[in-house]
């Protein structure tokens, strides 16, 4: 069972030489933008600049061709549920209509909906580049180190470190009781009928519960015979100062996200308008 | 309530691997339904499992955790507004359960139907209502279509985690040395 996963890899470039905090801050301040405005002229903009910052850091295409296909297919199957349920939506939003052309019942296309739908796929395309980038170009230590130092929790932090550590473990683990069991004659794949896959789950899922409740007995008494949790603060390996690129990447971030919101708002709604 | 200095090292072991084996089952873990893109999520069994044994905080950071570093590392973008459902599922799976002793192997029918009732609010609440609310807040999507979406998870969660999370919570209880179970020998 060999899936691929997104994972980082250490290639020379610029986006790579970049605090792990910075990489953090700038993913934040990104989705946040993208996530509250749907003027299109931002959106825009944003997606030209991620796109920029994607084409910098050099990652091979094949690292997350993969994952392209899925988010095509999400993607796609979303617009498509957004139109079966809601064909007037983007009428309602922009309150004009211009009927492109009737299809049946109740469902005709309309500029609107087609211009709504377009900015609903922009939000989508705009985040996916900056979280890609994040995860494929930040070493996963760096990355706890990185959200100690914008103020979460060291533990809440060392717990992500552990989940990105465990991960391929679980994984493994999965793996093999899964393999076991269907040498057994205990079927999840397609082959069986959901009730019978939902009772074979178990047989697996037990096992496997099981084991991880022992890794965490196991792993939580060394980290308490190291004596982890004591002091109030803690050091990390890969903590890096930062620079003045940093310093000025994070100005831009913010700048860039303060001009997308004053231009949205500047009309008092979060969308922009073609149609009046 | 716990503020996050109190928490203890077994607590923050349990949520890193807990989220790293709810991860495991998103993506390994569900079970087509037959119907379109509707799939049976195994993994919220895990989550309210999760929450029952390391409590309410527990199950908040691992839905949230869990939920956006899968979908970081499948779809390479995390869906929010389902990702804060997760976390509220977590803590409320914890909060109907707490001081539920199952660490000394009760899990008898008052717990289980304890457990199940919680569950059903916990899943109403997140499913029915925050995923689709804040489906409409942050991505402004219709709501005929995020409150159907809703429905059809929070249905199945409620499905899965009666079946598969009851079944998981009474087998480790039944692992657990029960409290005053020893006799003495005449």
């Amino acid at each position: 069972m060999a899936v691929k996963l997104l994972a980082y890899s250490d290639i020379a470039s610029p986006v790579h030489r970049l605090n792990g905090v910075t990489k953090l801050l700038c993913f934040i301040i990104g989705s946040v933008t993208g996530m509250v405005i749907y003027d299109t002229r931002c959106l825009l903009a944003l997606l030209a600049v991620s796109l920029t910052a994607f084409y910098l850091s050099k990652v091979p295409f094949k690292q997350y061709s993969f994952v392209l296909y899925l988010i095509l297919i999400f993607s796609l199957l979303n617009q498509l549920a957004i139109f079966l349920f809601a064909p007037e939506q983007g009428t309602l939003i922009y309150g004009t209509r211009h009927e492109l052309l009737h299809i049946a019942g109740h469902y005709s296309l309309t500029a609107e909906q087609l211009f709504y739908q377009f900015n609903v796929m922009l939000k989508y395309a705009v985040v996916v580049p900056l979280a890609l980038l994040f995860l494929l170009t930040t070493d996963p230590s760096e990355f706890a180190s990185s959200l100690n130092r914008i103020g979460v929790s060291y533990k809440i932090a060392y717990a992500i470190s552990l989940t990105m550590r465990y991960i391929p473990d679980v994984q493994q683990e999965f793996v093999n009781i899964s393999t076991a069991a269907q040498a057994r004659g205990i079927d999840l794949s397609r082959k069986e009928k959901p009730g019978r896959r939902l009772k074979n789950a178990v047989s697996i899922l037990f096992p496997l519960v099981l084991s991880t409740l022992e890794r965490i007995e196991k792993v939580s008494a060394a980290l308490e015979l190291r004596g982890f949790g004591r002091g109030r603060r803690r050091t990390w390996y890969k903590t890096r100062p930062l620079t003045t690129t940093d310093a000025a990447v994070l100005t831009a971030a913010v700048l860039l996200s303060a001009a997308a919101f004053t231009v949205t708002f500047w009309d008092g709604s979060r969308f922009y308008n073609i149609f009046v | 309530m716990r503020s996050s200095k109190g928490f203890s090292v077994r607590t923050i072991v349990a949520i890193g691997i807990g989220a790293a084996l709810f991860i495991v089952l998103a993506r390994f873990g569900s079970i087509p339904t037959g119907i379109a893109n509707t799939n049976l999520q195994t993994n919220y069994a895990i989550l309210a499992l999760f929450a029952l044994l390391y409590g309410p905080w527990a199950g908040l950071l691992i839905g949230l955790i869990g939920h956006t570093l899968a979908d970081l590392i499948s779809y390479g973008a995390p869906w929010f507004s389902w990702v804060i459902a997760s976390g509220i599922a977590g803590l409320l799976y914890g909060l109907f359960n707490r001081g539920a002793r199952i660490e000394e192997g009760q899990f008898g029918i008052k717990e289980i139907i304890r457990f199940n009732i919680g569950q059903i609010i916990a899943n109403a609440v997140s499913w029915f209502v925050a995923a689709p609310v804040l489906d409409i807040l942050i991505y402004a999507e219709p709501g005929d279509k995020v409150f159907t979406q809703g429905l059809v998870a929070g249905g199945l969660n409620i499905l899965v985690v009666a079946v598969l999370g009851t079944l998981l919570a009474a087998a480790y209880a039944k692992t657990r040395t029960k409290r005053g179970s020893l006799t003495r020998e005449a």
